[in-house]
């Protein structure tokens, strides 16, 4: 059966656009946009890899914004004690990130549901706590990095160099390590253990590591956002750990559609564009941000990826699974 | 030697004892039937039996290992193949996919992040074939939410079966099947019996007279009759506790 695989097409275009842009925003005195899709390229970085926690694994997790910090303080701590290499803070990133992952994901995966939440809230708040406290990199107000990260002494991968590509390449391959690895014999077990645990362990599977790895995976690539955060903000702060922007990580997957290719993606754009263009004629924009959120989760149920892309009538297992999703994950919260 | 070896097995609910000291041993080849009355504690032992519950005392010994004290997945991978009473699926699957889990479950790893599982040809080999054994194979495609209550009962047999288990637990396959799907189940179990030993709780005295080997009557926790079809058709305490109430 010959079928072109539409979320692949929609990506591939997205993929133009985003490389066009820094070639043509610039010729239509546009270029300060180009801040703003980082901004989102970032934030869609990130709700990928809290979709595949939530749309795939149905962890619905609230503290997925400390592994974006934990990725960025990493790659700052190391900046500032003279580690300049960015393969070398990559690794460092990654490290803490997959420990901290391991450690709280082994403790949260006790439970299920609504006491998943709590735990990761707590494990959320404290990261935000712990570096808040971290008197000698700013603690409550963070640390302003004198020098970035290079590629072996090439500013490639910061703002005055291609830190623009670097980001759109990086964003390209979680998205389609992403897609392959849901798509995988693991993402298949992580699926059956988000419709039925029960079921998935009776056929042999141990859900707990599943499950475990999954998280640990997901913390790891959004420290790779964080990491990344810190090329594009030349700062780090407490705040990127704060229960808001989990929150927020939260929003842009829901509202781009739990467990879809590329719900995370529209998410992410949609929120970075709303606010942007909601800021900028209202100081309080936050006011109307709300009901349009009350909105798209009356009326736009799937998210907008089922609004853009309305599902096919022969279904993908991997996207027929996520339009169940949201029922499951109330499912759990009630039974346990 | 017996496949399945259980011995004083011993389970509270609070004050309720549902299971008091049960004993039984499954040989090769063999198809035990468990029957009692609703409440007796025929599915508390399928669940500790396969991992859910964990009994109190006593000990589970499944070809020639201890897994009492093993995890419900460890189980399973010792060989240990179930199907639930309440029909228990992956709803959001393919019913190709469904069975396809359970051959992945016994081939290999499944930390396997990249390659594409809906393509690997052994799993949809095995799945097929396990499909076709069940007459099955032409809904192989379709979401196994669209299935029909007799076929979902199926596609959990399917499940199980291709994960090529050592030993099946069946907890009341033909509850809520027609006539002709019963008939149908009862003969695909007749075929399998030889093959894979199995532990059935069925009401269906039809299916059990046909299928059974032994025949375990469970009252109240206890067994308080065990032997051929025959031997408990014809045991007083058995037909009093059990046997006398139902219409045969
Ligand atoms: N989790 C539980 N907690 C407390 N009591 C329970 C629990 N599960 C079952 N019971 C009780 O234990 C007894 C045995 O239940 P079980 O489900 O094993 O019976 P059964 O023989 O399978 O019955 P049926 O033929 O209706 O399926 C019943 O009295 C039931 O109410
Ligand atoms: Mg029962």
């Amino acid at each position: 059966m010959m079928r072109v695989d539409r979320s692949f097409l929609v990506m591939g275009l997205v993929f133009a656009l985003l490389l066009a842009a820094p070639f043509v925003l610039p010729l239509i005195g546009q270029a300060y946009l180009l801040n703003l899709l980082i901004k989102a390229m970032l934030l869609a970085i990130a709700a990928i890899s809290l979709d595949l926690l939530i749309g795939q694994g149905g962890m619905l997790s609230l503290g997925h914004a400390a592994f974006v910090a934990i990725g960025a303080y990493a790659a700052a701590i190391g900046l500032d004690s003279g580690i300049e290499n960015i393969l070398v803070l990559l690794l460092i990133a990654l490290a803490v990130s997959g420990l901290y992952a391991l450690v709280t994901g082994a403790l949260a995966l006790r439970t299920s549901g609504i006491y998943f939440l709590m735990i990761t809230l707590a494990f959320g708040q404290m990261t935000y706590f712990t570096l808040t406290s971290l008197a000698p990199y700013g603690g409550d107000d963070g640390l302003t990095l004198w020098s970035l990260a290079t590629l072996f002494g090439s500013d490639v991968v910061q703002s005055g160099g291609h830190l623009y590509i670097v980001i759109l390449l990086t964003l390209l391959v979680t998205w389609w390590g992403v897609h392959r690895l849901s798509n995988s014999r693991f993402g298949r077990v992580l699926r059956a253990a988000r419709d039925n645990p029960e079921r998935t362990e009776i056929i042999g599977f141990s859900v707990f590591r599943y499950r475990l790895t999954a998280y640990v995976i997901a913390g790891m690539i959004a420290a790779v956002a964080g990491l990344l955060t810190v090329q594009q903000a030349e700062f780090v702060s407490p705040a990127l750990a704060t229960w808001q922007r989990s929150g927020d990580l939260l929003v842009v997957v829901v509202l781009g559609g739990l467990g879809t290719r590329n719900g995370a993606l529209f998410g992410a754009f949609f929120l970075v564009i709303v606010e942007e263009v909601l800021g900028s004629f209202m100081h309080e924009w936050r006011l109307l941000y709300g009901p349009l959120l009350v909105l798209m989760a009356l009326y736009a149920r799937g998210g907008l990826s089922h609004l853009l892309l309305p599902a096919p009538k022969v279904s993908d297992p991997a996207k027929s699974g996520a339009a169940k999703t949201g029922a499951h994950l109330v499912n759990t919260e009630q039974a346990t | 030697m017996s496949v399945l070896e259980i011995r004083g097995l011993n389970k509270h609910f609070g004050a309720v004892h549902v299971s008091r000291d049960i004993s039984l041993s499954v040989p090769e080849g063999q198809c035990h039937a468990l029957i009692g009355p609703n409440g007796a504690g025929k599915t508390t032992l399928i669940h500790q039996i396969s991992g859910v519950l964990r009994p109190d005392a006593g000990e589970i010994v499944l070809a020639g290992r201890n897994i009492t004290a093993s995890a419900i997945w460890q189980r399973a991978q010792a060989g240990l193949g179930r199907t639930f009473q309440l029909t228990s699926i992956l709803p959001s699957f393919s019913v190709l996919e469904n069975v396809a889990l359970g051959a992945q479950a016994k081939d290999g790893s499944s930390f396997r992040f990249f390659r594409p599982a809906a393509r690997e040809r052994t799993l949809n080999d095995t799945a097929m074939t396990t499909l076709e054994r069940l007459n099955m194979a032409e809904r192989a495609h379709v979401p196994a939410a669209d299935l029909s209550h007799g076929e979902r009962r199926l596609l959990e047999l399917a499940i199980a079966l291709a994960g090529a288990p050592r030993f099946l637990l069946l907890d009341e396959p033909m509850a809520g099947l027609g006539r002709v799907e019963s008939a149908m189940l009862t003969d695909i179990l007749a075929d399998l019996r030889r093959s894979i030993p199995m532990l059935l709780v069925e009401h269906d005295m039809d299916a059990i007279f046909r299928l059974a080997d032994t025949v375990s009557v469970l009252v109240n926790g206890q067994v308080v009759a065990q032997g051929t079809p025959d031997e408990v058709r014809n045991d007083p305490a058995a037909r009093a506790a059990y046997l006398g109430d139902s219409k045969t």
